[in-house]
């Protein structure tokens, strides 16, 4: 199921940081997304856009939903799912297209980097083959020509050419992990979504791997959907953030003003939860209870039963995203977002 | 390890262990109780100076080791000596029997693998009704002993409705009357391991269908026949030629019977009436061809694994 209600005109709006007149990397627009025996969406009322060149941080909580979000970007859903809303990948809608349209999205518009790339690749061919598959299979280059720009991409990623002829089981994981980011580069996409791809790696690998996709995505220009539940590394990397809260985005803006003034409780909460990132050191507060579970429908605002600023209102009507004052690229749904204002670093 | 090294490694170990075969098998005559004349006559009635004969043309007279030492020089040279029961050459009795037997048996193992991978293969990818069929198929063809499905395809097909000869191997009348009598037994022969590969097959596909790779190389925009191919059947070659093993020696021994029910005329036939005959020099020579045939078999298993899984260095099966 597909409608595009609420939204009359269907072409991409460009994204708030992305260039002009390029349609966005990546627009979605009121995504809604059932999953099979559930009372609520598990995606409700989602909106992101990624513009040309852009890096966008999308952070949450375990079960937020961050996954099934950038996944539906590729229409990789989980059987039986059903959505509601738009998906423009460079100015396609994902979710009406065919399946060779699919195809050419995956292959040359946008990629995925997946979190363990030891369970990514497969483990009984060669990397040479994994690089080249999927443009020389449907003939986008001469197995030459992929051949040729495989050896650029591993030089680009800092591997030597001589890693085409090794299976995945005689490298690290950190090689593997940049061995996916040039398989993700090969059809030049205008989309890269990485999927916690550090959480599998060690921490000085972690740090290189980051810097890397960063150095990339600049000097390819391609725009980057970064999922993580690392705060401090979304700071770092980021133009933009979102974060998610059970399904919707609760907060969203330019990192440095999402990060200095968060204006949703959860966000705050999340911030407070960081070491090292505004909150004083030695200061880790894990967020109290749990975000509420697909079975039951929640009314209200969904974060109120562990918000510390809920009041009646929250539990009966459900905040929309409202611009900060001043700043209108600076959203947050929540009733009471000016009491956080100019409250940093203490709950 | 090196290649070369590895196989030639292997062969030495091969002769060592053949060589030990041979010994069993010899020994096994002459522990058997009773005097090995009489067990050469089978208990036919036999004169003293028949006895006399038999004694002297099998050295029985002679130390144990002596008369090993001799078999074995003569096997070396393709001397399998003479059968009691037949009174000609084990070798030419062998030579006319043993091509019957392989072509038996090749044809079998070409149903085996056609049918065993395109079954696993459709069940895995198709699922549904098709999938429920081949597992109810594959679960009878499991579950019927080779002699029982030799019965019934000879009852059905060759005896009610005519369609393939009953018994015999055409052999002599060229190779599409052999393939004409062997088409019943070789479909006999291979219904079991048909049932049993088409199984490891599907469930080995089907581990390979919720791996992450495979949902990786589709959101890398893979057509999904290569997804299949290159992947998921690709990945389940690993569990496939594990149990290759298997399917050789259910063929080399489900071949007695079904030669047997099917009166074919080949080395299993012959292995089952030189046993009840007790024709020793044809039992000894058919068992060291059967452990011989079963050792190469492997062999070429174990420098085929390190090519299918190259996570598997030579020398070493791993699992994983
Ligand atoms: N294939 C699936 N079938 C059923 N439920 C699913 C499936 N995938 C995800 N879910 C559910 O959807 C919700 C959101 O999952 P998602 O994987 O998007 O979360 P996430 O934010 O990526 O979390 P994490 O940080 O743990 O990766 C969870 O409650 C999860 O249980
Ligand atoms: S709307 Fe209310 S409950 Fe929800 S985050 Fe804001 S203050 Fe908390
Ligand atoms: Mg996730």
């Amino acid at each position: 199921m597909n409608t595009t209600e609420q939204h009359p005109a269907d072409t991409p709006r460009p994204a708030p940081g992305g260039r002009p007149n390029t349609p966005a990397a990546l627009d979605i627009r009121n995504l809604r997304m059932r999953l099979p025996h559930t009372a609520r969406p598990v995606l409700d009322g989602v909106d992101l856009t990624v513009g040309a060149g852009e890096t966008v941080a999308l952070v949450g909580e375990s079960g937020s939903g961050k996954t099934l979000t950038s996944r539906t970007v590729l229409r990789l859903l989980p059987a039986g799912t059903t959505t509601e809303g738009t998906v423009h990948v460079a100015g396609d809608d994902v979710l009406t297209m065919n399946a060779r349209q699919l195809r050419h999205l995956r292959t040359r518009t946008a990629a995925m980097i997946f979190q363990d790339p030891r369970a990514a690749i497969n483990p009984l061919r060669r990397i040479g083959d994994f690089l080249t598959e999927s443009v020389r299979l449907n003939k986008i280059m001469t197995p030459a020509a992929a051949q040729a720009r495989a050896g650029e991409l591993l030089e680009a990623v800092g591997l030597t050419t001589e890693v085409p002829r090794r299976y995945p089981g005689q490298l690290s994981g950190g090689m593997l992990q940049r061995v996916m980011i040039a398989a993700a580069l090969m059809g030049d996409p205008t989309l890269l979504l990485a999927d916690e791809p550090t959480t599998a790696l060690d921490v000085t690998t972690q740090a290189e791997v980051v810097a890397l996709l960063g150095d990339l995505r600049a000097r390819f220009g391609t725009g980057l959907l970064f999922v993580t539940h690392d705060l401090g590394l979304a700071a770092a990397i980021s133009d933009r953030v979102y974060v998610m809260y059970a399904g919707r985005i609760a907060e969203t803006g330019p990192a440095a003003s999402v990060f200095a003034r968060p204006r949703h409780p959860y966000t705050k909460a999340l911030l407070d939860s960081t070491p090292g990132l505004d909150a004083p050191p030695g200061r880790l507060v894990a967020i109290d209870g749990q975000p509420p579970d697909l079975r039951r429908e929640p009314t209200g605002c969904p974060f109120a039963p562990r918000c510390a600023h809920a009041t009646e209102l929250c539990t009966t009507e459900t905040p929309r995203s409202m611009p900060a004052r001043g700043e209108p690229a600076h959203t947050a749904a929540c009733h009471h977002s000016d009491r956080l204002e100019g409250t940093p670093g203490d709950a | 390890m090196n290649f070369v090294r590895f196989a030639v490694r292997r062969l030495l170990e091969m002769a060592a262990t053949l060589l030990g075969a041979s010994f069993v098998v010899f020994g096994a005559m002459y522990l058997a109780p009773g005097n090995p004349a009489s067990f050469l006559l089978g208990g036919r009635s036999a004169s003293p100076a028949a006895l006399a004969a038999i004694d002297r043309q099998y050295h029985l007279n002679d130390p144990f080791i002596e008369q090993y030492a001799r078999w074995l020089g003569n096997i070396l040279h393709g001397d399998f000596g003479r059968s009691i029961e037949y009174r000609t050459d084990v070798s030419h009795l062998l030579s006319s029997r043993l091509p019957t037997t392989l072509l038996l048996v090749g044809m079998a193992l070409v149903v085996v693998v056609l049918l065993g991978l395109a079954l696993g293969w459709a069940g895995a990818v198709r699922g549904g009704a098709t999938d429920s069929a081949i597992l109810v198929g594959t679960t009878f063809a499991i579950g019927t002993p080779a002699f029982v499905a030799a019965i019934l395809l000879q009852g059905f097909l060759a005896v009610e409705l005519g369609w393939f000869p009953s018994s015999g191997s055409g052999s002599g009348d060229g190779i599409a009357a052999m393939l004409w009598h062997l088409t019943l037994p070789a479909i006999a022969l291979a219904l079991y391991l048909v049932g049993m590969l088409a199984r490891v097959t599907r469930s080995a596909m089907l581990e390979q269908l919720t791996s992450e790779h495979v949902a990786v190389a589709r959101s890398r925009g893979i057509p999904e026949r290569h997804v299949i191919s290159r992947h998921v059947f690709r990945n389940a070659l690993g569990a496939v030629l594990t149990t290759a093993g298997l399917i050789v020696s259910s063929l080399l021994v489900c071949t007695v019977l079904v030669e047997t029910a099917f009166s074919v005329g080949g080395v299993g036939q012959l292995l089952e009436l030189s046993s009840t005959t007790k024709d020793f020099p044809v039992v000894q020579a058919i068992s060291l061809i059967i452990v011989a045939l079963f050792m190469t078999v492997n062999l070429i298993i174990d420098l085929l694994l390190p090519v299918v899984d190259p996570r598997i260095t030579l020398g070493t099966r791993a699992t994983g």
